[in-house]
């Protein structure tokens, strides 16, 4: 089971401190943290993608391609790549860029988007948010599988003739989650092709989520690709963290009391009983994330939301110091000790995922580009 | 389909009353309402099971569902219950010429599409009679947004109609309530019980939404 952070790149004030990043300060913070992450032996590292302040993250790729240089084992993906405003061409590009600089250490997850603005600002409509979900994506898994694409649809101009390049690393397409909170269609359209679903609980009660998986379950069974305990599944989650917990959470409550989602609504003792925020020992967090599996059946990846609400840089690597050293381990050898043997431990990485191309003799063993004009490869001008 | 334990006699009646008095006279008017409807169902030989719900009892969990998005605690039954209802009798004080905040927040928070189609009865509260028709240019309009199917009669009761006659002498509030009652119990008898729906059930199928894109 992978253990991972995901950020959604938020500028607050701190609440404790009245001090407020500028962007730049977030974007290395950011930088900062996901290296961090790597270092301390976390899984994943995902960032989300907004345009519109207070977040700074819009161009993931830019950031994620520095990551794959300056980190050494953790995944990079993303929570979420905007699937309804972003070209799909562009995306197509950008991510097997990003797998080829990244050596298949990567994979990303799709999501609409509920900022109301950035459809028309990117020239779409909200309300055709499931449409274009459904279009774009079914073109982007195109231009990564099929070499020359002609293609024509409703909300992008057609194509002839176009070659998305660079063409995916070793010939195999990276993995795909798509992200979704309320929408069973989105569930739906991730069974239909097999790719994994991540319910981000974070902000609503975990049965809701455990309905979204099982509904997403059974259709991944129904579309042949597994059993439904096969399906691979992600959630998100929020934990803050101290020996003592009632040092967690008397630094936390401001933070909470503050936040932009949820501030000044409900009181956090209320919040942590119905949603996965749990604020206190790291004994605490074990034993509630180690219940998870109970409601979603065993998973393959918890994501937990880590620097947001203006915490502090030094306060978020402590955090992420205290995850992956004194919770990680832990749940990961209970999930481990309780997984079924015919249930995936992980998300499939790109190994695994070119293994099962060659055994299914989609991808062949080496891929050697020839000049289209003279059939001639590279090396043969230097041999003749 | 019909719930477990129901049959095609049985009908549920949600009543949502928004007053905040205790005692307060929306609740006295909501269950003069109910039993109305009752005892017109029951004539019909139907047997209506009744869920009163105070909205003062859920305030806080209305508040928090606006700021966070999901419903806590009892107000998650209460939405359900609302949402599965065969009628629904809606019942508010007016403050300041309109329904009041409270009511407001909790049609807010349902689903857009939570009383489509379902039969409605209204009623509202107030100080004097000069408040009745925000009964039909607030309440009215309201749920015809919402696409319920609202009861000709809509009952609003001033202090005064608490009175011996009913302060109207010639329509005393007893006769209106019994009238509105009869109208809600002639759309619930029409309808079939409200058939228990899946969460997903009306999901399209990929094909379906490939289609469609």
């Amino acid at each position: 089971m992978q253990f991972g952070i995901f950020t959604v790149g938020d500028v607050t004030t701190d609440p404790t401190t009245g001090r407020t990043p500028d962007d730049t300060e977030r974007v290395r913070n950011m930088l900062t943290i996901a290296q961090h992450a790597d270092q301390a032996g976390l899984d994943v590292f995902a960032t989300g993608e907004h345009h519109n302040p207070p977040f700074v993250p819009s161009s993931p790729t830019t950031m994620l391609g520095y990551l794959a240089g300056t980190t050494k084992n953790i995944i990079l993906s993303t929570a979420t790549t905007l699937i309804t405003t972003n070209d799909p061409v562009r995306l197509a590009e950008e991510y097997a860029m990003l797998q080829v600089i990244s050596d298949g250490r990567m994979d990303l997850m799709m999501g609409r988007g509920n900022t109301g603005p950035v459809y028309p600002w990117f020239g779409q409509d909200i309300r055709q948010g499931i449409p274009l979900a459904i279009e774009n994506y079914a073109l982007l898994r195109r231009l990564w599988e099929e070499e020359v694409v002609d293609w024509q649809g409703k909300f992008r101009t057609p194509l002839q003739g176009f070659t998305s390049t660079p063409r995916p690393l070793d010939g195999v397409p990276p993995f795909v989650w798509h992200g979704s909170i309320r929408s069973p269609e989105i569930a739906e359209q991730a069974a239909f092709y097999g790719d994994g679903f991540l319910h981000n609980a974070i902000f609503w009660p975990l049965e809701h989520a455990a309905q979204m998986v099982k509904f997403y379950r059974e259709r991944y069974e129904h579309y042949g690709h597994g059993q439904a305990d096969q399906a691979i599944v992600g959630l998100g989650g929020q934990v803050f963290m101290k020996k003592n917990s009632q040092d967690a959470v008397k630094e936390f409550r401001p933070y909470f009391d503050n936040a932009p989602v949820y501030g000044h609504g409900p009181a956090m003792e209320d919040f942590m009983r119905d949603t996965p925020l749990t604020v206190g020992s790291p004994q605490q967090v074990i034993d509630r994330y180690g219940k998870f599996r109970d409601q979603v059946g065993h998973y393959q990846r918890q994501m937990f939301l880590m620097d947001h609400a203006g915490l502090p840089l030094k306060t978020v690597l402590e955090q992420i110091d205290i995850l992956a050293t004194e919770v990680v381990p832990v749940l990961r050898a209970e999930a481990e000790s309780a997984r079924p043997a015919h249930v995936p431990a992980n998300p499939p990485s790109h190994a695994d995922r070119v293994a099962a191309g060659l055994a299914a003799g989609t991808v062949h063993e080496q891929v050697v580009a020839q000049d289209t004009y003279t059939g001639l490869r590279a090396e043969d001008s230097l041999s003749s | 389909m019909l719930a477990k334990g129901t049959t095609m006699s049985d009908r549920s009646i949600v009543v949502i009353s928004a007053g905040l008095s205790q005692p307060s006279s929306t609740r006295l008017l909501a269950d003069r309402l109910a039993d109305a409807t009752v005892t017109e169902l029951a004539a019909r030989g139907i047997t209506a099971h009744v869920e009163t719900v105070e909205l003062r009892d859920v305030a806080h969990e209305i508040v928090n569902m606006t700021l966070s998005g999901f419903a806590s605690g009892a107000l998650k039954d209460v939405l359900e219950k609302v949402t599965a209802a065969d009628g629904v009798i809606a019942v508010t004080p007016i403050f300041s010429a309109s329904y009041s905040g409270l009511f407001k927040s909790f049609v807010d928070i349902l689903d857009k599409d939570a009383l489509v189609g379902r039969p409605v009865l209204v009623g509202a509260t107030g100080g004097t009679g000069r408040h009745s028709l925000a009964l039909e240019y607030a309440l009215r309009p309201l749920f015809a947004y919402l696409r319920a199917d609202v009861a000709g009669t809509a009952v609003f009761a001033a202090t005064d109609d608490w009175a011996d006659g009913g302060g109207d002498d010639v329509n005393p509030l007893p006769n209106r309530i019994r009238r509105a009652g009869r109208e809600l119990a002639e759309m619930v008898a029409d309808r079939e019980p409200s058939a228990p729906v899946g969460l997903y059930d009306a999901v399209p199928s990929f094909e379906q939404l490939l289609g469609g894109a």
